[in-house]
């Protein structure tokens, strides 16, 4: 896995892709550096899951390559396999099975020596241990998305592919998995990212594309892109609190707390 | 990719084998339907068909088995869908594993939890007075054939559950399949019947396999109907497992 270092972990190249009449992506072109956060950004529609399905090995594209760790997708999907990662937008948990038998299965299915180790291992980094034993099934929204994103880390995968991975969950839970997003960075992995919250893309990504009418129609960092606009000019605003900062700083940032007492707004008059 | 298969396949299998363990009333559910027809038949019609044998129920037996089985593929096509729909079918799909044994464990599961359901069926035939004089070998080649006409039937299933776009739709294909055994000589001699009705029943796949069984319980000879019931499992199985490989491969299109 030591390809040099100038050759991109993602290369996608004038990729094509038409369901029937409706053509989706028309010529899409961008790499992704090793190591870095790439923020895919579109709205809804775009052809953002299509450019992940077809990475991922699981859809074939019309016209157009995609190489992913070197291997080109559509002629050594076994190695892509072997390379990557997926998270896709709805999280693909198995509800009948309890957290750890999620994990011990995709551990057993990456042919790994030791499942239960590793299983363990990930239900402490993503604080699932308590319901570990417990099936999916009960489970928050929040929980689903880090076991989901815990199951796509196991063997370590060079690039990682998350297809929206924060659509409907709530505020806290975001933030931790834009935590766990982080520390996958800081690892070293490389991480493709969808999403159609500008904000995430701002928090996260190192790279910005922007994905519309079938085509990258910009591609650069936060800097460069805020450069395409014209200079900000300087207005003086007060300072609210936005309802994202009461929320947080009402419910508590530790999820595991017990909740503060229930405000009212009598309480206050 | 061949290397893994087996052990893929049996990781996947124990996966949706708890499936089966942790939802017993599916199981027992597929039970319910065929007793239900098993007790209607015996106690209420039974005394006014004269099948020619002694105790009916053991007339009967034979074809209830088969409708357990055509009611017990339906879950098959369920599962498959719920997986797809789910989304945790694609996240198999990327990983570096033996690409059929997805549709492998779905399969092999369908055998397990319909012979548990037929083993249900049987129980209850034998409270209802049901009896054989079948030895090992004749039971084992009882089993054998309902265990191949359930994998058959299953990949008719694959198909239903991979293209399907509703829930109800993923197990509607199965009741022309359920209602097969009654136009045949499961519940009736076919020489009773008006002439294109036997003619079909003479000539469509449950007849055949039906006889089969029939006479391995009964301890008799069976006839060339075990080759005739055994073609028809096989080319069933083909065909479909043909099918739906194709329709498999050409999802990723």
């Amino acid at each position: 896995m030591t390809a040099t270092v100038a050759a991109p972990a993602i290369r996608v190249q004038g990729l094509v892709k038409s369901y029937g009449d409706l053509r989706v992506l028309r010529g899409v072109d961008f790499d992704v550096a090793r190591g870095s956060v790439f923020a895919l950004l579109g709205s809804n529609g775009a052809g953002k899951t299509t450019v992940v399905r077809i990475l991922s090995t699981l859809l074939r594209s019309d016209a157009g390559t995609a190489t992913v760790d070197g291997f080109d997708v559509a002629a050594r999907p076994g190695e892509v396999r072997e390379s990557i990662s997926l998270t896709g937008q709805f999280a693909a948990v198995d509800e009948i099975l309890t957290g750890r038998e999620n994990l011990v299965l995709v551990a057993r299915l990456r042919h790994l020596p030791d499942p239960g180790v590793v299983a363990d291992d990930l239900l402490e980094r993503f604080r699932l241990t308590d319901a570990a034993e417990r099936r999916v099934a009960t489970y928050s929204g929040g929980m689903r998305r880090r076991l989901d994103i815990a199951m796509s880390l196991i063997g370590d995968p060079p690039v990682i592919f998350l297809d929206e991975p924060t659509t409907g969950l709530d505020p806290q839970a975001r933030l931790d998995v834009w935590a766990g997003i982080r520390a996958l960075a800081e690892r070293g992995t490389t991480v493709l990212l969808t999403t159609q919250y500008l904000d995430e893309a701002e928090q996260l990504a190192d790279r910005i594309a922007i994905l519309h009418g079938g085509r990258i129609i910009a591609d650069g960092t936060l800097a460069e892109l805020k450069r395409l606009l014209p200079p900000a000019t300087v207005e003086y605003v007060e300072k609210q609190p936005s309802l994202e900062d009461v929320f947080l700083a009402i419910v508590g940032t530790d999820p595991d707390s017990e909740p503060a007492d229930v405000i009212t707004l009598e309480e206050q008059r | 990719m061949s290397t893994h298969f087996v052990g893929d396949t049996t990781v996947l299998l124990g996966r949706s084998l708890r499936h089966i363990t942790r939802s017993l009333d599916t199981v027992l559910t597929v039970a319910i339907m065929p007793i239900a027809l098993m007790l209607l038949f015996v106690y209420v019609f039974g005394g006014a068909i004269d099948a020619g044998s002694e105790r009916y129920v053991d007339y009967l037996l034979p074809g209830i088995l088969l409708i357990t089985i055509a009611m017990g593929i339906s879950y098959a096509a369920f599962r498959l869908f719920t997986d797809l729909s789910s989304g945790i079918f694609e996240r198999f799909q990327s990983m570096p594993i033996a690409r059929s044994s997805v549709l492998w464990a779905h399969v092999l599961t369908s055998v397990v939890s319909n012979l548990i359901s037929l083993a249900v069926v049987v129980a209850v035939a034998l409270l209802m007075g049901f009896r054989s004089g079948a030895g090992v070998l004749a039971w084992l080649a009882v089993i054998g054939i309902l265990a191949l006409f359930t994998l058959a039937l299953t990949w008719i299933a694959v198909i239903a559950g991979l293209t399907a776009k509703t829930v109800d739709g993923a197990g509607a294909f199965s009741y022309p399949i359920v209602f097969l055994p009654f136009v045949s000589s499961a519940f009736v001699p076919t020489e009773g019947m008006p002439g294109p009705v036997r003619a079909f029943a003479e000539n469509q796949p449950v007849t055949s396999i039906v006889d089969t069984i029939r006479a391995l319980l009964a301890g008799q000879p069976v006839s060339a109907d075990i080759w005739t019931a055994l073609a028809w499992c096989v080319g069933i199985l083909v065909l479909a497992y043909a099918l739906a490989r194709g329709v498999y491969r050409r999802r990723a299109a």
